[in-house]
């Protein structure tokens, strides 16, 4: 199978990433060093290549009594030039993708996809669209980045007039000017830091990513997938096929505040309330490693043998030195404090359930 | 990328320093340098019997796990305590930081191993076939 490329390609031959199959795309796993660029972005900026990333958009007349309808999340709470971030449900509670959603008008909207879900979510749309609208699928035609990390504004600063200050979080602007060229951006971002993710034609790509690295210098690097992923972890931020999935519904991933119950019929709300008030059989719990031992998505949980929940994702945080995992455990066993197993190749590996212990984020609302 | 000459190398990327019977192992730069950072390093325990290219132990990156092997046969006498507070010694310096010891039962076993030229030719195969 041909690996796609984003318009960043040549940026990431430049850079020396050591590239990858990413669900069909050829992106950079890491420049470096996966915990050096996750330092990185903690202390002082990082630039990521999210290209791959989908686009779609939906306009008409309809559009925001259709969001309504196709998302979890109370649509009506976001003004123009405002993002939210939201849940697409199957009629049984399961996920077809998280995405954020861009307001340009009640007639107007962006929706940005999971790269793997791209298509996917483009003919689950279809299928369920209003008569009147118009759907179309721009994935093509942008190219995305975001920079991240304490420096970002003060680097993204240097090459636009726009008072970036004044983008508030979740947050976004059509039309500005960054190294002379075109861009959307928004105060949003996966890292648990302030920061923007930038959309742009494809052919201008180049050019903004060069002029974000110059102007950040010493104080800003590129980042690959691999530290993009420890650090969306550490922060507890979902990832769609681990936290969420068509088997997974928002509520047992503790996604609950972006179900909104209260405003009317969405596909998934019957099968969801009736597990908010039944309370879902399996809850996601924080994991601490007691022992040593790396874990990971997929390995069992144990109490006393018995296995009561799987990990979705797991691993170092390294800005918290500890080995975390966050875990999808049977309802009835879900109790801070306790004692259980992480089964690290057949062997038992201590750990207890936690709160608390991933990274506080650093975003501008906290 | 690092090829010492003195040592014997596995087609699993794994090094063999002699020394009397006993053998020093580790993991060659170019393995290090493919798994990336280093996170854990899950050893065998002391007076273990180890069989020629059976499982040594495993080496956790950030991103994955991986299986080291054992070059020769033999009973560990001595395993590298340092890398369990600070595993990504293997990437400072992959040849100075051993994994463990194995006091070799058959001296053999090094004949099946690769020269430093050898291995290297080996490392730029597997690189050109990315």
């Amino acid at each position: 199978m041909n690996l796609k490329r984003t318009a960043l390609f040549p940026m990431h031959q430049k850079y020396n990433g050591r590239m990858v199959d990413f669900g069909g795309w050829e992106l950079p796993i890491q420049y470096e060093s996966i915990i050096k660029e996750h330092h990185m972005v903690r202390k002082k900026a990082g630039l990521f290549d999210v290209s791959h990333m989908g686009e779609i958009e939906v306009r008409g007349e309809k559009a925001e009594a259709f969001l309504q309808y196709l998302l979890s999340n109370d649509i009506n709470k976001i003004a123009p030039g405002q993002v939210q971030y939201n849940i697409m449900c199957y009629p049984d509670g399961g996920v077809v993708d998280d995405l954020l959603v861009y307001k340009y008008t009640t007639e107007h909207y962006l929706l940005v996809v999971n790269a793997a879900n791209t298509d996917k979510d483009f003919e689950w749309i279809k299928e369920n669209v209003f008569p009147g609208l118009e759907i179309k699928n721009f994935s093509d035609d942008y190219a995305q980045m975001a920079i991240q990390g304490p420096w970002a504004e003060q680097i993204l600063q240097k090459l636009t007039d726009l008072e970036l200050q004044s983008i508030k979080y979740y947050w976004f602007q059509a039309n500005v000017e960054i190294a002379g060229k075109t861009a959307i951006i928004s105060r949003t971002g996966y890292t648990g830091e302030d920061g923007f993710e930038i959309y742009l034609a494809p052919e201008d790509a180049i050019d903004v990513w060069e002029a974000i690295l110059t102007a950040g210098g010493e104080d800003i690097a590129p980042i690959g997938l691999g530290a993009r992923d420890s650090l969306r972890f550490e922060a507890k931020l979902p990832l769609y096929g681990q936290e969420l999935g068509p088997d997974i519904s928002p509520l047992e991933a503790r996604l609950g505040i972006f179900v909104k119950f209260d405003c009317g019929d969405f596909i998934g709300r019957e099968a969801l309330l009736r597990q908010k008030e039944s309370q879902p059989p399996r809850v996601q719990a924080e994991l601490l490693m007691l022992e040593r031992g790396i874990p990971r998505s997929h390995y069992e949980v144990c109490q006393e043998g018995k296995v009561i929940g799987q990990l979705s994702s797991g691993g170092l945080a390294p800005s918290l030195e500890k080995n975390l995992a966050l875990a999808l455990v049977d309802r009835e066993y879900y109790q801070p404090g306790a004692e259980v197993e992480v089964m690290i190749r057949n062997k038992p590996v201590k750990a207890q359930i936690v709160t608390g212990a991933f990274y506080r984020k650093k975003t501008r609302a906290s | 990328m690092k090829i010492p000459a003195d040592l014997y190398y596995a087609p699993s990327h794994e090094w063999v320093r002699v020394e009397g019977d006993q053998a020093w192992i580790g993991i060659s730069d170019y393995a290090q340098h493919e798994l990336g950072d280093i996170v854990f390093v899950e050893m065998p325990e002391l007076d273990d019997e180890l069989d020629a290219g059976g499982q040594l132990g495993v080496i956790e990156s950030v991103k994955a796990a991986s299986s080291i092997y054992s070059p020769v046969g033999g009973t560990v006498v001595a395993i590298n305590d340092e890398l369990e507070d600070a595993p990504q010694l293997i990437n400072e310096d992959p040849y100075a930081n051993y994994i463990v010891v194995v006091a070799m039962n058959n001296p053999g076993d090094l004949d099946k191993l690769l020269s430093a030229a050898a291995y290297e030719e080996l490392c730029r195969k597997e690189q050109g076939g990315e």
